[in-house]
């Protein structure tokens, strides 16, 4: 008799179990299948979230194509892209060779999305005029080689202007970012002492000061303590009124980081990218005398071999109408847009992206 | 238990034998009886899969941790531990300044919070009037509760301005320590000195809760014998109630350690992030849970992912080793209480 139950409850359970599989597989049938609507999904960068979660709303209320996008950081981006656990990845920071080797589903294409910046924020209380610097000396205070705020090499630069004798406090992004690879390279393009010791990366090995989580870590860090100076991006500091520095580009030009200057960086390399380029390019320290010179692209990773017809098709209409739409969302939001001439061969370059037979 | 149960088994088998086929009424005991073996069996079934579910998934996320961080362990060896240079692009990897800001900030953390913590449990055991148990007990509490993020957000704005204007320059000029180690330097704010005082802040209510569960369980015959003897209230906490409870207040404090080991968000707001050991307490550290933290997500290249799985194992070592230690003197005030 016990045993009777026994067995029935089993059943039951068998039952509920099996209806319950029946269950999940019954609906992600409609989803694979229904073909032109696809939802895409994405992983990688935080720095272009905003702009991308904008444009994400914005399609799918033009079209009806859902694109799920997790910030969870460029190396995390990567590491998906090359697993093909997401439809495609975004970095602030191009693959490497290396990595792009180990991508599970073949050949990997960088598409520029849009541009941003890091600027170079201070506190120095009673300071009327904005500071001037140049890339040199942004290196040395941050190799810990100039130290006091009234250091010659900072007074040179901003004649007439009083400079405190304090000490500079260098702030720095604890976490990998694709703002300390924009910052730290650079560094590395203008300073060959620091070419030879920290270099670029996500993170290095900084030679003096204080690490803090995200952009809201450094700025809170420069906010409240004064002779401190560090690097955050554009859209954060615009957003949150900071003090930030003019920069001395390649051309000798002192430059403030805008939209229009940032753009500017990316137009003054536009003309040399061939119609072959693989767009992983660095935009930093151009020659334009317009040109801020800490300016950077921001990619979408895309397969070159899309293996779903549906989604690839989707992915290729989406960036068309980033490219071709998308732009002056971007300007709102504080990402500078891409020059006029980069997007039109971008747009063509688009055709590049291959889709499965049957598309 | 399996000799129990298979006892009242046979007696549940010989019952059912005897019972006729078909319902007569005065078969419902005996069928009462079998569905609540029926319903033993299972129960005993399923709670012993749900309790073996859960070491089981510790061995894995251990052995998953270490399969990770294998790469780095052959490669570092010890060298992981006592290296103090942390560079990714030249898979250089040390762990040791973030071993020492992890102990050093855990340790400050203690040493600041256990006073407070065992007065407020001996007020709330042995004086506080009946109404006032409840509230501040629950205030207490109530610490733990606070999301750590919050608490991160409340060090950077409120305890490092307030340890840079206030307290650092008090100790480094006012009582003239600079001159020692421990206070030498500039006071930037961020510091260990912040990440202990913020974890001291944090712990704080899991050292007073265990503490006050542990003196509340010192049996009341043992006060009353104390006072019986001619003892004051004091000598009756100081020499009956705090030597019988002492063991169950170390697990106390040790269950705060581990709470204070495994803290990232709060610790990497405040503690300045700079991998390198430091003497002064007014300098910037770094924790092996922040490490982990700041690097992982942007962490690209196999060695550095292994590497930080590496810290990872090791903290997982230290908390597991520091939560065995705590178990086992709670275990042993348990047992010397019901002796």
């Amino acid at each position: 008799m016990k045993h009777w139950k026994l067995v029935a409850a089993a059943a039951l359970l068998a039952a509920c179990s099996s209806e319950g599989s029946n269950a999940t597989s019954d609906s992600a049938n409609p989803g694979s299948s229904a073909g032109s609507n696809a939802t895409l999904t994405g992983a990688g960068a935080t720095f272009p979230y905003p702009i991308y979660s904008k444009w994400f709303s914005d399609y799918a209320t033009e079209t009806g194509v859902k694109i799920n996008y997790q910030s969870i950081g460029s190396g995390g981006g990567i590491r998906q892209v090359q697993e093909q656990t997401v439809d495609f990845g975004a970095t602030d920071a191009p693959m490497t060779n290396e990595e792009m080797a180990k991508a599970k589903g073949g050949a990997v294409l960088h598409f520029p999305t849009v541009l941003g910046a890091d600027v170079i924020t201070y506190n120095l209380p009673g300071l009327t005029s904005r500071l001037r610097l140049t890339g040199p000396v942004l290196a040395d205070i941050f190799l810990g080689r100039v130290t006091k705020w009234n250091a010659p090499a900072i007074a040179a630069l901003n004649p007439g202007v009083n400079l405190p004798n304090t000490d500079i406090l260098v702030v720095h992004r604890s976490d990998g970012s694709g703002t300390t690879y924009i910052f730290t390279s650079y560094l590395t393009a203008v300073s060959p002492a620091w070419r030879a010791g920290p270099g670029a990366g996500k993170e290095v090995a900084w030679p003096v000061g204080l690490g803090g989580k995200g952009n809201e870590g450094v700025a809170g860090q420069v906010k409240q303590t004064p002779g401190s100076i560090g690097y955050v991006e554009l859209a954060y500091a615009k957003q949150n009124g900071l003090a930030y520095a003019l920069m001395q580009n390649a051309a000798g030009q002192f430059v403030e980081p805008t939209l229009a200057s940032i753009t500017a960086a990316a137009g003054a390399i536009a003309d040399t990218l061939t119609d072959n380029s693989d767009y992983r390019v660095s935009i930093i320290n151009p020659n334009g005398a317009s040109a801020y010179p800490i300016s950077s692209m921001t990619w979408l990773l895309v397969y070159e071999n899309q293996t779903d017809a549906a989604k690839g098709r989707a992915l290729v209409d989406f960036l068309r109408w980033a490219y071709e739409k998308g732009q002056p969302a971007a300007s709102a939001l504080d990402y500078a847009p891409l020059p006029d001439k980069m997007r039109a061969k971008l747009v063509t370059r688009l055709s590049s992206i291959k889709l499965p037979a049957g598309a | 238990m399996t000799g129990g149960s298979s006892a009242l088994d046979a007696g549940a088998a010989g019952g059912l034998s005897e019972v006729p086929p078909g319902p007569p009424p005065e078969s419902r005991l005996a069928n009462a009886l079998a569905a609540s073996h029926v319903g033993d069996r299972a129960y005993t079934v399923v709670t012993t899969a749900f309790a073996a579910f859960v070491p089981l998934l510790l061995i894995l996320i251990g052995v998953a941790i270490i399969v990770a961080a294998w790469p780095a362990i052959s490669t570092f060896g010890l060298g992981f531990i006592t290296s103090s240079e942390w560079d990714v692009r030249a898979g250089k990897f040390g762990a040791a300044p973030a071993l020492f800001g992890t102990i050093v900030s855990s340790i400050i953390a203690l040493a600041l919070a256990t006073p407070f913590a065992l007065g407020s449990a001996i007020f709330l055991s042995e004086f506080a009037p009946n109404w006032l148990k409840q509230p501040v007990g629950f205030l207490v509490d109530l610490l733990a509760a606070i999301p750590s993020v919050v608490y991160g957000l409340w060090g950077i704005f409120v305890l490092v301005p307030l340890l840079r204007e206030h307290v650092m320059p008090f100790f480094r000029d006012t009582l003239h320590l600079g001159s020692t180690p421990f206070f030498s330097g500039p006071a930037y704010g961020p510091s260990m000195l912040a990440a202990g005082v913020l974890l001291a802040v944090m712990v704080l209510p899991y050292i007073s809760a265990v503490s006050r569960e542990v003196l509340r369980a010192v049996p009341r015959a043992q006060r009353e014998a104390a006072l019986a003897l001619g003892a004051t209230k004091w000598e009756m906490i100081r020499d009956a109630v705090i030597p019988a409870a002492k063991s169950g207040i170390v697990g106390g404090i040790i269950l705060g350690l581990g709470r204070a080991l495994g803290e990232t968000m709060a610790v990497t707001m405040v503690i300045g992030n700079r991998p390198e050991i430091s003497a002064s307490l007014l300098a910037p550290g770094y924790s092996m849970a922040s490490l982990i933290a700041n690097e992982f997500s942007e962490a690209t290249n196999d060695m550095h992912v292994a590497a930080l799985m590496a810290v990872g194992a090791l903290l997982f070592l230290i908390t597991i080793v520091v939560n065995a230690i705590a178990r086992w003197l709670v275990w042993s005030v348990s047992m010397k209480g019901e002796k």
